[in-house]
């Protein structure tokens, strides 16, 4: 991105024009940033307060009991082990999940980009193609697919659908990037007696040091915001912490905990959002580099 | 030699690609022109389960939602992401935070998306119960509840989780536009407005394309945001597509009609994704 500071002549600082573009920048900074205020305040009150207050007042004195109720002793059904099972289980599938998905996108974009494979340009194309259909097209197949080899509903089961739906993507932007590379370093490897694996372990990840920044950003974010697949494939001992998360609030009887409800909400969302935070403008480059897919 | 290596590098994609982008597909296609009910079978029964689908009510309840909902959810983070964008690019103050605010609700999950929003909007605890606090009793925005109304809220915080990703891209977009076009445009004394409308949106087109077929797509797989929001309710009233396949192929046992249903929804991406595709994939043969 270019520097802003040198592009059109300084505008008087208080004409009506500039107004209106603050105001308008504030109100949409305010729709954006409402809800998360909102779950914030929420979940450090009492539910008494939640009872007599409104949604936007402050908490008169915060307190964590939500907070620890919701990580600790929650229920879903009939457990009530909070929403830390779902954590763990989140990290037991984003883990394995992100580390395969990558290495598999890194070594398919480096093959794809410099060497010739028959057929692989179609493979890609078709791999490209699938990317943009919806999962309800795929999942009963696959379903069965891991009921005939007894899998269905274990971690490995996720990790591999994960692995399979994070394809296209991870391929794409590492052989976007494996293409950008001077055809000469390969073949100077090549002279030097290197080999595929050689070339790829040695030369190639070590410089895809960026796309590797952007791959983590974008499949933690996607695995760990999935719902979906979780509940479908994970099967009851793994559900992701999404599923658990619906679960407790959605599933609640009686009186709803909503101070409860929007500290587990706050606990899904941290991942993602410490992510975001930390990473800055690579998160932009990662939503960027996603969306030229074809 | 070294070539076998490459193949073998390749051999997990080729097996991916043949299995589940092309077999799964096919199986599912033609899974839906069988009669199959809770386990698959093979026998020819045409059109059938189309018909049974496009008879159903809760469908077309279903594809009308998603109608509604991918037209306000597109139109409303295109026009939404492209005002924010441009006012962001008016050198304005604290750049950075206002873009980190517009942008964080994507990093979150549809699910967490969609119940903070279901508390915002509930009538007696959210928005509603705060301005009829300040005094202004008769004041009324009870949308979630009503069915008529629900779609419209799944709406709005559809916009709010995906307008912030428009407009990263949009200023992207805006920043790459080339000064020499806006020296052009003074020394005409073109006001800045009509640039925006008759000269730079015209540029920006190819990245409106790809914003609006992603969220297209993400439109007709839209599926989390309506279970933690509205779980398809009141009554079928938010129903969509997605939720249909999966309730017929989890909870009503009927794999056939579900498979009919996810094919339907394939051809709708085919028929957004194709022209798009073919429109980018032409003009780059063109430009050698």
């Amino acid at each position: 991105m270019t520097n802003p500071a040198s592009r059109r002549p300084a505008k008087a600082r208080f004409s009506p024009g500039r107004i209106g573009i603050y105001s308008f920048l504030f109100f949409s900074a305010l729709f954006f940033a409402l809800p998360l205020f909102v779950m914030l305040i929420t979940s450090f009150k009492t539910m008494e307060e939640i009872r007599t207050g409104s949604i936007f007042s402050l908490p008169r004195a915060p307190e964590l009991s939500a907070w620890i109720k919701a990580w600790s002793s929650a229920c879903t059904g009939m457990t009530c082990d909070g929403i830390q099972v779902g954590f763990w289980n989140s990290v037991r599938i984003l883990i394995p999940a992100t580390v395969i998905s990558i290495f598999v996108g890194a070594l398919n974009g480096y093959a794809l980009a410099m060497w010739k494979v028959r057929w692989a340009g179609l493979a890609f194309l078709l791999l490209m193609t699938g990317a943009f259909i919806p999962y309800q097209v795929y999942v009963f197949p696959l379903v069965q697919l891991f009921a005939l080899s007894g899998t269905f509903g274990s971690l490995f089961a996720i990790v591999t659908v994960h692995i399979i739906f994070g394809m296209p993507v991870m391929t794409l932007i590492f052989r976007n990037y494996f293409s950008s590379i001077p055809e000469e370093v390969f073949k100077a490897a090549r002279m030097d007696g290197a080999g595929f694996w050689w070339i790829f372990f040695a030369i190639m990840l070590p410089m895809a040091t960026p796309v590797l920044i952007v791959a983590v950003i974008w499949q933690v974010t996607g695995i760990w915001n999935d719902f979906l697949l979780g509940l479908i494939f994970a099967g009851r001992d793994n559900l992701p912490m999404t599923v658990q998360l619906n679960n407790i609030v959605n599933s609640q009887f009686g009186e709803r905990e909503y101070n409860v409800d929007m500290a587990a909400t706050m606990l899904t969302a941290l991942v993602p959002l410490v992510l975001y935070f930390v990473s800055g403008r690579w998160f932009v480059r990662g939503i960027a580099a996603g969306s030229v897919k074809g | 030699m070294k070539l076998s290596q490459a193949r073998l590098a390749l051999l997990p994609m080729f097996v991916i690609v043949v299995v589940v982008y092309v077999g799964a597909i096919v199986w599912t296609v033609g899974i839906s022109f069988t009669p199959s009910r809770m386990l698959p079978v093979y026998e020819f029964a045409g059109l059938d389960q189309y018909r049974a689908l496009f008879r159903s009510s809760r469908w077309i309840i279903s594809m009308t939602n998603m109608a509604i909902f991918a037209v306000g959810y597109i139109g409303g983070c295109l026009v939404l992401g492209y005002l924010m964008a441009i006012f962001i690019d008016q050198k304005v103050r604290a750049e950075n935070t206002l873009r980190t605010i517009f942008l964080y609700p994507h990093a979150m999950s549809f699910i967490v998306t969609g119940l903070v929003w279901n508390w915002m909007l509930s009538p007696t605890e959210g928005i509603q119960d705060f301005v009829r606090g300040l005094g202004w009793q008769s004041f009324t925005f009870d949308w979630i509840v009503q069915p008529r109304m629900a779609i419209y809220t799944i709406v709005i915080a559809g916009v709010w989780h995906g307008a912030g990703f428009v407009m990263a891209l949009l200023l992207a977009g805006l920043r790459g536009v080339d000064e020499e076009i806006w020296k052009a445009g003074r020394i005409d004394a073109i006001p800045r407005w009509r640039m925006y409308l008759h000269v730079v949106t015209p540029i920006l087109a190819p990245v409106f394309a790809t914003s609006a077929v992603l969220l297209t797509t993400h439109a007709i797989k839209s599926y989390d945001i309506v279970v933690a929001m509205t779980q398809g309710g009141p009554g079928i009233s938010t129903e969509v597509p997605a939720k249909y396949v999966m309730d017929y192929l989890f909870e009503r046992g009927s794999i056939g009609q579900a498979a009919a249903a996810a094919t339907v929804m394939l051809m709708m991406v085919a028929a957004v994704a194709a022209p798009v595709l073919y429109a980018r994939s032409f003009a780059k043969s063109r430009r050698g």
